[in-house]
């Protein structure tokens, strides 16, 4: 059998006297599509940074498979104007590289055209796209995305979960990663987890629509995420058939 | 007839020694804060210059209290300052800059009451706000050599995970890098800097010479090493436009440094605009 790559008990975040996430469990396997979904402020984005290592835990504990690569794009970077940086020098940071890898990385997310401008220059969905390059550049086994889809257009969007689909097909990478595009997840995900500071309910996208916990928190969305679901579900099938 | 001649020769000797001294020790100084203040620029840490700084003269005065080097005091407390700030960032209850002022002026008022208080330190503060480059000697000079030698080292061999630190300490730590030693080699080499400049250019001017030959450097720069690069260029021009400046007109020299980086600065930010 083998290892998860992530496995993560008992989980306990606290900023000061608030308590961010708490007892939360979670395992992502190699090669899964793992969604966390959640209010503002239900500690989404604090859930993969605690994963990354990135904030200390107050209680439980994370391990990771040896030797584990991790590809990951925060929510946002801030590019600071006073650093001048092109793109290509930019994914050059991730580390050695063979030659043409960061070509190929920026033709994969589309901004090939993109390679020698300035970092700082770049708009909000082109910058999501260069850090995914990036990410994908590590040769990841998994990779934690935050709201990766932000600022993508929704032709961008699709795209960008096609590409998500080609990389686990071609590599096996594991994808853990939070959204909000409702739809979209419980049509791409394998496993959904829906997170309130715990975790409310988690398991395949048509287990979690219908659990009472989910939408109680998501409300009249919930119902359509669902209708969504159904609808998104046979189109996807049609095309793998 | 012999001592009329040979006086006038003597003292011509001695004073271009003051001036290459001078020259040189600036000029490593202007090397070592290349890479440095490039980094304060991108990072906004330009406080933390001026905090250590302060932290610095506290050093001064307890050096000059325990009879010990003054570099050596200050590069105690400036390191100390250094860890202080280290560990305080990391658990984000204050912002940087709030840690930093609270530090520092501590430093700069404990520094001014233990100097009046103890009976035999002598605390020239002319001196140490505005330094005295043209005093320096040639042991002085092998301090700030070995001192910037050890920066531009740690600086070279940790430069892909500073980078990666200034874009985002997220994407650092993802990719397997440390936060905590990120953070400490950045403000140990600072400290360290501060320590060898404080006697050459003084306390006021610390950041002055970190900042502006990088901020200079910026319009005309595409990719970090360049503005390192532009800034190393910018601030070696600055010492010796300024040093000159000051042998001629008897104008203090570290300020005379100083204005020579602001007029790169303006300069550089006209030219910048016309490449636009």
């Amino acid at each position: 059998m083998q290892l998860p790559l992530i496995l993560a008990k008992g989980v306990e975040v606290r900023a000061g006297a608030r308590r961010l996430l708490h007892d939360v469990d979670l395992k992502v396997d190699a090669g899964e599509i793992v969604t966390v979904v959640g209010p503002n402020g239900a500690g989404k984005s604090t859930l993969l940074r605690v994963i990354i290592g990135a904030v200390p835990l107050s209680a439980g504990q994370i391990t990771r498979r040896e030797g584990l690569r991790i590809g990951y794009t925060p929510q946002k970077i801030q590019m600071e104007k006073t650093m001048p940086i092109t793109v290509s020098r930019f994914l050059s940071l991730a580390g050695h590289l063979p030659k043409g890898a960061r070509t190929n990385a920026l033709e994969k997310t589309d901004v090939a055209s993109l390679r020698e401008a300035q970092m700082a220059d770049l708009s909000g969905g082109e910058l999501q796209r260069v850090l995914l390059a990036r990410a994908l550049l590590r040769k990841p086994d998994l990779l934690i995305l935050d709201e990766p889809t932000q600022g993508l257009d929704q032709p961008a969007e699709a795209r960008f979960y096609q590409l998500l689909a080609d990389v686990r097909a071609e590599s096996g990478t594991a994808v853990l990663m939070v959204s909000h595009d409702l739809h979209v997840v419980m049509a791409k995900a394998d496993r959904v987890i829906c997170l309130n500071g715990h975790v409310c309910c988690s398991g395949a996208p048509a287990q979690v629509s219908a659990d009472p916990g989910y939408r109680e928190l998501f409300g009249a969305r919930a119902g359509l995420a669902f209708y969504e679901h159904h609808h998104d579900h046979s189109h996807e099938s049609c095309d793998h058939d | 007839m012999s001592t009329t001649t040979t006086i006038p020769m003597k003292a011509a000797i001695m004073i271009d020694a003051f001036l290459l001294r001078a020259l040189l020790a600036g000029s490593i100084i202007a090397l070592a804060a290349a890479p440095l203040g490039c980094l304060v620029v991108w990072r906004r840490m330009a406080y933390f210059g001026d905090a250590t700084g302060h932290a610095g003269l506290l050093g001064v005065a307890l050096g000059l209290a325990l009879g010990l080097p003054i570099i050596v005091g200050v590069a105690m407390l400036a390191g100390a300052m250094a860890l202080v700030v280290s560990y305080a960032t990391r658990r984000e209850d204050y912002a940087i800059d709030t840690i930093l002022g609270v530090f520092a002026h501590s430093a700069l008022a404990i520094g001014l009451v233990v100097a009046a208080l103890l009976p035999d330190v002598r605390l020239n503060l002319i001196e140490t706000l505005t330094g005295n480059i043209l005093f320096v000697t040639w042991q002085g000079i092998m301090v700030i050599l070995a001192g910037a030698g050890v920066i531009l080292l740690v600086i070279g061999w940790r430069w892909r995970a500073l980078l990666n630190g200034t874009l985002s300490p997220e994407l650092l730590v993802a990719e397997g890098g440390s936060r905590m030693l990120d953070r400490l080699v950045f403000t140990m080499a600072l400290a360290l800097f501060v320590a060898l400049a404080m006697q050459l250019v003084g306390v006021l001017l610390i950041t002055a010479m970190l900042i502006l030959p990088a901020a200079a450097a910026r319009p005309l720069a595409r990719s970090p090493e360049q503005m390192v690069a532009i800034s190393a260029v910018i601030g070696l021009v600055s010492v010796f436009a300024g040093l000159s400046f000051s042998w001629i007109t008897d104008a203090p020299a570290g300020p005379s440094i100083v204005v020579f980086s602001s007029g790169a600065f303006v300069i550089s930010n006209l030219f910048g605009r016309l490449l636009r």
